[in-house]
């Protein structure tokens, strides 16, 4: 895994990387399923929450619910006050500019249906293209089929090689002067890939082609800053990084956002609005129509606290430590293949055996307490591209420990007695 | 027996690792596809009818353990059988995944096919068992989209 810069954390908080404190954060890494302690290994599908995010999503609903940015009474502002502050939050944990380049959305599939379609459909003509990659989740390739049909763009697929990787000459090769957009995930979720992020930017912008990324994999486990990066649009989920479902963020530099037209009518997103004309707010709120998710927002303010009070460069070491013992581990077990082997890689394990079906591994070591997951990971392409119907998937967080890989392993060679 | 032996007993393990009539039927008078877009199972089911009795059935795709077993099993149960025959037969068996035959009665007039019951305590694998029975059902309806668990 790349290096992972420390960030500022508030100078009161001392960081800490003490894993059974850690542990002891997440409530519900302490029950038992089927009778066995719990071996959570499915954070690539949702991360579990600290005490931190759930106690203040109480509170939120116990003492201060109200809607946001139009009540003059007490609670009202308290609520709008709390809301802001966790998007200023978000703002510096992924170093934007500027708390207007924050949209809160539902999740990463909606920022990047907010960007094919607002972005998209204002900028694209026909015979422009998009390009994407091998690697992409379903919600990375399905808003840009959309927008080809309603536009008449290409879409362009940058292949990957055989560990996983994308093949940089190719995209070098795919680029050219009808490129508008290339929209490429930070990692991938079915196969751990770290894509070369800034190289990608770089050369999208040479041909004058904005950059989105899916960054729903990557901010959970490495230190994003999107000015370093270069990116004009980032989009993440709040549930993968310690946060409540049902929010997310799309970050945009202000410059585009400020071109882009609405994605949503309705409340909130309006200054003044008459049955002739309606002017639109200023930036965030013209992309915020309607009462959003303030709870969320709130909570994915206290998860980035979370976040802030931890020491990232031990944090990453210990990530890389669980890649490392875990990769080990499971090569050692006859017949085992991993998918994806990328150089610079995550925590995220997907495997696949030749007689014993994924999801029959993943009923087995359930019935261990071993929480994975087992199918296509909403990335069919990639699962065509390696020949394979499915794999197992182990996607570890900071507050998984190497006793935990033992576990798994123990009931990997479980199913594999059963299926002789 | 725990529940993981139920699920995957001997039967269903035996028709994992060599399923019967896993093969096409060359000129099949009914073939149905079936998906499961969960999970990316896929499996293709043939017919032979003549007189309204299947004379030969027989299914090729790729899946788990569970769907491969259940359409192996599945295939053997309904040669000879009419249509109508094999339209109760689902039925059952639907029942018996989804938890709604437990108890008496319930299971006893579908012989082999009661192996599959252990599946009904495992929620998320009845779409696996279930998939080879939608298209069949799908074959013989003449239906010609793919059949979906969902």
């Amino acid at each position: 895994m790349k290096a992972v810069q420390e960030i500022s954390s508030p100078p009161s908080r001392r960081r800490m990387f003490d894993l059974a404190r850690i542990r002891g954060d997440f409530p519900l890494l302490a029950r038992k399923v089927h009778g066995k302690p719990l071996v959570y290994f499915d954070n690539g599908a949702t991360s579990q929450k600290p005490r931190s995010v759930i106690e203040v999503l109480n509170r939120y609903y116990s003492e201060e619910n109200s809607n946001i940015h139009r009540g003059v009474h007490y609670l009202s502002e308290r609520a709008t006050a709390a809301y802001e502050a966790a998007r200023e939050k978000i703002r510096r944990f992924v170093n934007a500019r500027r708390g207007q380049e924050i949209i809160f959305v539902r999740g990463t599939t909606e920022a990047i249906n907010l960007v094919a379609q607002s972005y998209g459909r204002a900028s694209l003509k026909a015979g422009d293209e998009i390009v994407i990659s091998a690697m992409e989740h379903h919600s990375n390739i399905v808003p840009w089929q959309m927008l080809r049909e309603q536009v008449g763009a290409r879409l362009r697929v940058i292949p990957i090689n055989h560990d996983g990787e994308l093949v940089l000459e190719e995209y070098r090769r795919l680029l050219n002067e009808r490129t508008k957009l290339v929209s490429v995930t930070h990692i991938s979720n079915a196969l751990g890939t770290i894509a070369p992020v800034k190289e990608i930017v770089k050369l999208a912008h040479e041909q004058g082609a904005a950059v989105l990324l899916d960054g729903a994999q990557a901010v959970p486990h490495m230190k994003v800053d999107v000015q370093e990066i270069g990116c004009d649009f980032y989009a993440f989920s709040g549930h993968k990084m310690f946060g409540p479902t049902g929010i997310g963020i799309l970050y945009g530099r202000a410059e585009l956002l400020d071109e882009m037209p609405p994605y949503q009518g309705g409340g909130d997103m309006i200054s003044v609005v008459t049955f002739e004309k309606t002017h639109y707010n200023v930036l965030p709120y013209k992309f915020e129509a309607g009462t959003p998710h303030i709870a969320g927002g709130i909570g994915l303010g206290a998860a980035v606290d979370y976040l802030d009070g931890l020491d990232w460069a031990r944090l990453a070491a210990h990530e890389h430590d669980l890649l490392t013992y875990a990769t080990q581990a499971l090569s050692n077990i006859e017949g085992l293949r991993i998918i994806g082997t990328a150089r610079e890689k995550a925590g995220v394990i997907s495997f696949v055996f030749d007689h014993v079906h994924a999801h029959d591994v993943g009923t087995i070591l359930d019935q261990e307490g071993v929480a994975v997951r087992a199918g296509h990971h909403c990335a069919m392409p990639v699962m065509q591209r390696f020949g394979v119907p499915a794999t197992t998937r182990a996607s570890f967080a900071f507050y998984n420990t190497r006793e935990e890989i033992d576990v798994l392993v123990k009931a990997i060679h479980r199913a594999l007695k059963v299926f002789g | 027996m725990s529940e993981l032996d139920e699920l995957y007993q001997e039967v269903i393990l035996d028709h994992n690792k060599s399923p019967r009539n896993f093969r096409t039927i060359e000129n099949a008078d009914r073939k149905a596809e079936g998906y499961n877009p969960l999970c990316g199972d896929h499996v293709t089911v043939y017919l032979n009818l003549q007189d309204g009795v299947i004379k030969d059935i027989s299914f090729q795709g790729s899946g788990c353990a569970i769907s491969k077993a259940s359409a192996s099993l599945m295939t053997a149960e309904l040669k000879g059988k009419t249509a109508a025959q094999a339209q109760k037969l689902f039925d059952d068996v639907h029942r018996m995944l989804t938890g709604e035959a437990n108890g008496e009665g319930g299971a006893k007039d579908i012989g082999k096919l009661a192996i599959l019951s252990g599946v009904c305590k495992f929620p998320a694998r009845v779409k696996c068992a279930s998939l080879a029975w939608h298209t069949v059902n799908s074959a013989l309806k003449g239906v010609a989209e793919v059949a979906t668990t969902e």
